[in-house]
């Protein structure tokens, strides 16, 4: 909302000293929070003066356009008194127009210097300016031209304009509806300058003699009293089509922002910034029979000003006349009985609609609009006959027509509410030591009428402020005047939390581990569409192409809700390497999400506790959603240097993550072989625990590094973080280790190039009894001395008793039962 | 070894005359002090001190000797060893220094040869910023809140005053499910998070809930259609606008050092009313000479978030005894208040996964 200050200052005596900042800084403690403060014409400099064209020479180009050779009076601002020659693109004006000229030497907005120069075969010197150039909006339809009693040549052209102008815009809160509005902005003005028994002087524009209703207007019959309980119309016969708007007028129109396009219209707009009550005018040689007020039936259409078909709802509520739908009521008139060039006899309309009604025509029509806004927000119910009259007078002065004797009322304005509180509240809810009395003044300062009886306040909230209906807004008037500065602070005392949940604590130890591991977290957007699934190689029927969809989706690209940690990370992954990286090991734990399938989320109301089973049915309509870890490793892992060559990422990088997490929270866990995509069918492990599957890791399938631009050879893990974090142990048992001797026997055994390491090795854990301390593979070999297709799998045993030292041959004999389990299990051979 | 010989004059065994033990030790000890290293000590040593050093010859022939000139031979004998021995290992322990001191100069290397064999990791400043954050309300007493991200329609709006037909419903831009019939939205704000919390919990309450939420919003510098936010809500008997002042007084000194403090202003919010916005003190400038201050453009403040007492209308319908029990709610984007503690110009930067970005963050902020 914009405000030039020399409006508001029509309404409100403020003290005489008071700066614009120090009013905005006012207005903002009270709740409207200044955007900016522009000043129009800012960034012109030098000579901008008032000329007359004498003479204007068209003159075809080559290039197809015409320019116009003009001279011009400048006065004696040129410092000569000759007329100026100056070329000009624009055609909208005539010689004996007075124009708005910058001369050599001013600069436009946006540091536009302006000198003399050749242009078109002419000593250009000057610039016959539009409002775009001088920054007075984005009017580019040609030059200004000024009104012929605008002051002599060579005038300076910055008073004619309005330069200088101080102009507020501030960001009205939905529940400050009043504020759009010069009345209401007003109004917080003089409230910004309460002192505890009156505001600065201000005067209602609203305040307003208005004649009553004689039943002889355009008839209107209202059959919708819920959405549109009152309507007044008045008739302006005899109207002056192409009157010009005033000055004043289109000079305030354009500093709020609005385009100037006739006088009935700019009228219409000008009222509804004055006092904030939308008014629509139609031309009353187009209107057939009285205004019915309705909602629309299946099947009806309206195109409305903007020209567009528009298919209606049942729900819409109408204006209409004999013809049909002339209307969406309160949000956009209709094209059939639009106001043109030719209108001289108007109805005017100022009516109260139902809020919830406009937004939702609005909503479903997508067309907000200047009065959508007001009325969705709450219009003052009292002011349609006052801003009708309003028009009519408008309309009537600068239009040269007659106000028609006859006015229409129908219906009534709704009756204002009354809220009844505790006096105290305020004092208590906001912790300022406020009295009663503080209370009371402060609610008549903002228009309520207060009665307190016993400690019961009761406040008639005023017809301007329909946002006022519970105690606590009431509160929150009162805490903005006595100052939301005041508000002390304190510390609450009464908190007992028992800190982090498990769950959290776990959580954050994942990503600890991870980083200490070498990893780098990321965070990924969840959004993901079929083809992030192709690239990852999951087959048409998995699982994970199972989505939460979006209904609106900010891409096409991106319409759903993943299942995966992994399209994000790998896209962040192949991000890096793309930009130079050399290598990265990511990880990022997601939320992911898969449909429940158990149909709509109902909806409740709001005026109690839904039960516990309603609570039921709304957890049960919620997609499952749990957190997904996933690692990505690609390219170097270690760096190359003086120490030797780098190392690059192997299958076994992401499986060493997988455990180094699992070994910290102290689950115990088995890899198996699996093939699943997106990974290599020969390099994928399934990370178990117990008959639990934790999730998947190993080396990325070709395909996939190519889809994601990483190399060959990449890495990549995921894992079911609440489940790894629900099995792990709240509280590890400390360790018991013996302090005796150890004692170490090595073995080699060939086994099947299909038997795996971890066969060979639990068979050797189930053999080699209570004395094994510990077994780690430390070589596999194959070559021509083992056979073909067999390998050699040599293992390091350690064994120690807790009790004592191990006696001579007790070691030997341990690993002897070790290799003879694994010969009876995996055909393990001990190699000579 | 030969048996005692009596008949044997003892002057008469040559490797016993006391000028040939003084010659075997004054060699020895010639031969122990012009040993030039540890080697040159160990021949020395084999040499003069050895099983087949004149020495230790000389003492197995002792027992040769009558007993009366015994104790003369082995005096003699034994103190000749005794100083080989001592000057062996005083020379041990001179040529074991030099050796050390001359590896150590021999073994010096280039320290400032590159170590980065393994890069470091680290972790998200979105992660750590809202673990810090959490930290600070734990140590407040206060408890972590969480829920889910994709939510029921009814827990994300109308619970918290905002319904079907609130024009503050257009001012967030809201990502539905398919088909949005199913009253389903990934949620805007973590206040459902507030409004699960008072519908499972009695009071007093006093959680924060850090997490993500999405908006309909374009990518851009200042713009994401994912971010991140920390909420906090506080229901308990005599609950005041002043206990939400000093506890973001508080929330403000410890995120930002000591002495910045908060600034409320009228605001709007369904959920809350009375409802404020939240200007934090410039913890660059502090408010003072502000004008060139890069982090509040100027103005002394930094918008923060926005904050009130939790409308009656939500207590009710979370099931909260209105009459009894007041409370405070506030939230503040986490994105945001990392961009102005850390001076970082592009949301983008936190969503891209750029290693150099995280890194330079470390494993906590």
């Amino acid at each position: 909302m914009k405000a030039p200050v020399s409006w508001i200052k029509e309404y409100v005596d403020l003290p005489a000293d008071v700066t614009t900042e120090a009013l905005t800084d006012r207005l903002t403690m009270l709740g409207l929070k200044l955007e900016a403060i522009e000043t129009a014409g800012a960034g012109i400099e030098g000579p901008l003066v008032v000329g007359r064209v004498l003479s204007k020479e068209p003159e075809p180009q080559k290039n197809g356009k015409t320019i116009n050779w003009c001279s011009v009076d400048v006065g004696d601002a040129n410092g000569t008194g000759e007329p100026q020659g100056i070329v000009c693109g624009a055609h909208n004006f005539a010689p004996g127009d007075k124009v708005v000229v910058i001369l050599p030497g001013g600069v436009l907005p946006g540091n536009f210097e302006i000198s003399a120069r050749k242009t078109y075969g002419h000593l250009s010197a000057g610039m016959i300016c539009s409002a775009r150039e001088l920054g007075l909006g984005e009017d580019h339809d040609g030059i200004i031209v000024l009104p012929a009693d605008a002051p002599e040549p060579g005038t300076d052209a910055r008073g004619v304009l309005g330069f200088g102008e101080e102009i507020i815009e501030f960001e009205i809160n939905p529940d400050r509806a009043y504020a759009l509005s010069l009345r209401g902005v007003a109004r917080e003005a003089a409230l910004a300058f309460f002192d505890g028994h009156r505001g600065a002087p201000f005067r209602d524009p609203a305040q307003l003699d208005y004649p009553q209703a004689d039943g002889a207007g355009h008839p209107v019959v209202l059959q919708d009293a819920d959405g549109c309980p009152y309507f007044v119309a008045r008739t302006v016969t005899g109207f002056y089509p192409s009157a010009p708007t005033p000055a004043f007028i289109k000079e305030r129109l354009e500093a709020v922002g609005v385009r100037s396009i006739s006088l009935a219209v700019d009228v219409t707009n000008y009222v509804m910034f004055e006092l904030g009550q939308p008014i629509h005018a139609y031309d009353r040689a187009k209107l057939q029979g009285p205004i019915v007020v309705r909602r629309a039936q299946e099947g009806e259409k309206l195109t409305t000003l903007d020209d567009v078909v528009r298919e209606l709802s049942p729900e819409d509520l109408l204006i209409t006349d004999d013809s049909g739908p002339i209307g969406l009521a309160g949000v956009m008139g209709g094209a059939s009985t639009e106001i043109s060039a030719a209108t001289t006899d108007i109805v005017v309309e100022a009516a109260h609609f139902e809020p919830t009604s406009v937004f939702r025509t609005q909503r479903r029509h997508k067309l907000p609009s200047e009065a959508s806004k007001r009325f969705e927000r709450g219009v003052d119910p009292l002011l349609p006959p006052v801003a009708a009259q309003r028009v009519v007078e408008l309309l009537v002065e600068h239009g040269g027509g007659t106000a028609d004797t006859g006015v229409t009322v129908a219906g009534a304005p709704p009756r204002p509410g009354e809220i009844t509180m505790p006096v105290d509240l305020p004092a208590r809810i906001s912790g300022i030591d406020i009295d009663d009395a503080t209370t009371v003044a402060d609610l008549e300062a903002i228009g309520c009428r207060v009665t307190v009886t016993g400690g019961t306040l009761t406040a008639q909230v005023p017809t301007y402020r329909p946002d006022l209906t519970d105690p606590y807004d009431l509160v929150e008037e009162v805490v903005r005047i006595v100052g939301y500065d005041k508000v002390p602070s304190i510390l609450p005392r009464r908190a007992t939390g028992r800190g982090l949940t498990r769950e959290q604590r776990l959580r954050r130890r994942v990503g600890r581990v991870l980083a200490g591991a070498g990893a780098i977290e990321v965070v990924s957007f969840p959004f993901v569409s079929d083809a992030s699934f192709d690239q990852l190689g999951l087959p048409a029927d998995d699982p994970r192409r199972n989505t939460v969809g979006l209904a609106n989706p900010l891409s096409a690209e991106a319409p759903a809700y993943t299942t995966t940690v992994l399209p994000g990370l790998l896209e962040a992954a192949g991000r890096n390497l793309g930009r130079g990286a050399p290598g990265v090991a990511l990880f990022e734990t997601q939320i992911v999400a898969m449909p429940a399938g158990n149909g709509p989320a109902p909806i409740y109301g709001v005026d109690r506790r839904p039960t516990g089973e309603e609570l039921d049915a709304l957890e049960h309509a919620i997609p499952t959603q749990w957190a997904e870890l996933g690692v990505v490793l690609a390219g170097e892992q270690e760096r190359g240097g003086w120490w030797g060559e780098a190392r690059t990422t192997g299958w076994d990088d992401a499986i060493a993550a997988v455990r180094r997490l699992a070994d910290d929270l102290a689950v115990e866990v088995t890899v198996e072989s699996a093939a699943v995509m997106p990974w290599h069918p020969g390099r994928c492990a399934r990370i178990v625990s117990g008959d639990l599957t934790l999730g998947f890791a190993g080396e990325l399938h070709p395909t996939v590094c190519r889809a994601f631009g990483l190399p060959e050879r990449s890495a990549a893990a995921v894992v079911d973080l609440d489940t790894l974090m629900r099995i792990a142990p709240d509280a590890v048992p400390g360790p018991e280790f013996s302090t005796y001797p150890v004692a170490k026997e090595d073995v080699a055994l060939v086994v099947d190039e299909s038997v795996t390491a971890g066969a060979v090795e639990s068979a050797l854990r189930e053999g080699a009894g209570p004395l094994l301390e510990s077994v780690r593979l430390f070589d596999v070999y194959a070559g021509a001395q083992i056979g073909e297709g067999r390998k050699s799998l040599a293992f390091a045993l350690r064994f120690r008793a807790p009790d004592r030292t191990l006696a001579e041959g007790e070691a030997g004999a341990a690993r002897d039962a070790a290799v003879a389990r694994a010969a009876e299990l995996t055909g393990a051979v001990q190699r000579a | 070894m030969s048996g005692p010989n009596t008949d044997y004059d003892p002057v008469e065994v040559t490797p016993l005359k006391a000028e040939e033990v003084e010659a075997a030790r004054d060699a020895a000890l010639t031969a122990i002090a012009g040993a030039q290293d540890l080697d040159e000590l160990k021949a020395v040593r084999l040499e003069h001190a050895g099983d087949r050093s004149p020495l230790a010859l000389a003492n197995r022939e002792i027992g040769a000797l009558p007993p009366q000139a015994r104790k003369e031979a082995g005096q003699r004998i034994g103190q000749a060893r005794g100083a080989v021995n001592k000057a062996l290992a005083e020379r041990q322990a001179v040529l074991e220094a030099e050796h050390e001191a001359r590896m150590l100069v021999e073994e010096a290397v280039d320290v400032t040869l590159p170590v980065d064999r393994r890069p470091g990791g680290a972790r998200h400043p979105i992660t750590t910023g809202s673990e810090l954050i959490a930290d600070i309300f734990v140590g407040m007493g206060w408890e972590v809140a969480e829920g889910p991200v994709i939510e029921a329609e009814w827990l994300n709006f109308d619970a918290l005053n905002l319904g079907p037909d609130h024009p503050a419903r257009t001012m967030q831009d809201t990502f539905w499910t398919e088909p949005a019939e199913d009253h389903l939205v990934l949620r805007t704000h973590t206040s459902p998070v507030q409004a699960r919390t008072m519908l499972t919990r009695t009071p007093p309450i006093y959680v924060v809930c850090p997490g993500r939420v999405f908006r309909t919003d374009e990518y851009d510098a200042t713009h994401s259609p994912m971010f991140h936010q920390v909420e906090g809500l506080a229901i308990d008997e005599g609950i005041t606008m002043g206990h939400l002042k000093g506890t973001l007084d508080h929330f403000a000194s410890a995120m930002f050092g000591e002495g910045i403090t908060t600034r409320f202003r009228p605001s709007y919010f369904p959920f809350t009313e009375p409802s404020a916005e939240v200007d934090l003190v410039c913890f660059v400038c502090r408010g003072v000479d502000s004008e060139e201050c890069r982090t509040c453009r100027g103005e002394g403040w930094i918008e923060w978030g926005g904050c009130g007492i939790v409308n009656p209308r939500v207590l009710r319908a979370c099931g909260v005894d209105s009459e009894r029990y007041s409370g405070f709610a506030f939230g503040m984007g986490i994105d945001r208040t990392l961009m102005f503690r850390h001076g970082l110009e592009d949301l983008r930067t936190l969503f891209e996964g750029d290693v150099r970005f995280t890194t330079a963050f470390g494993s906590e902020l």
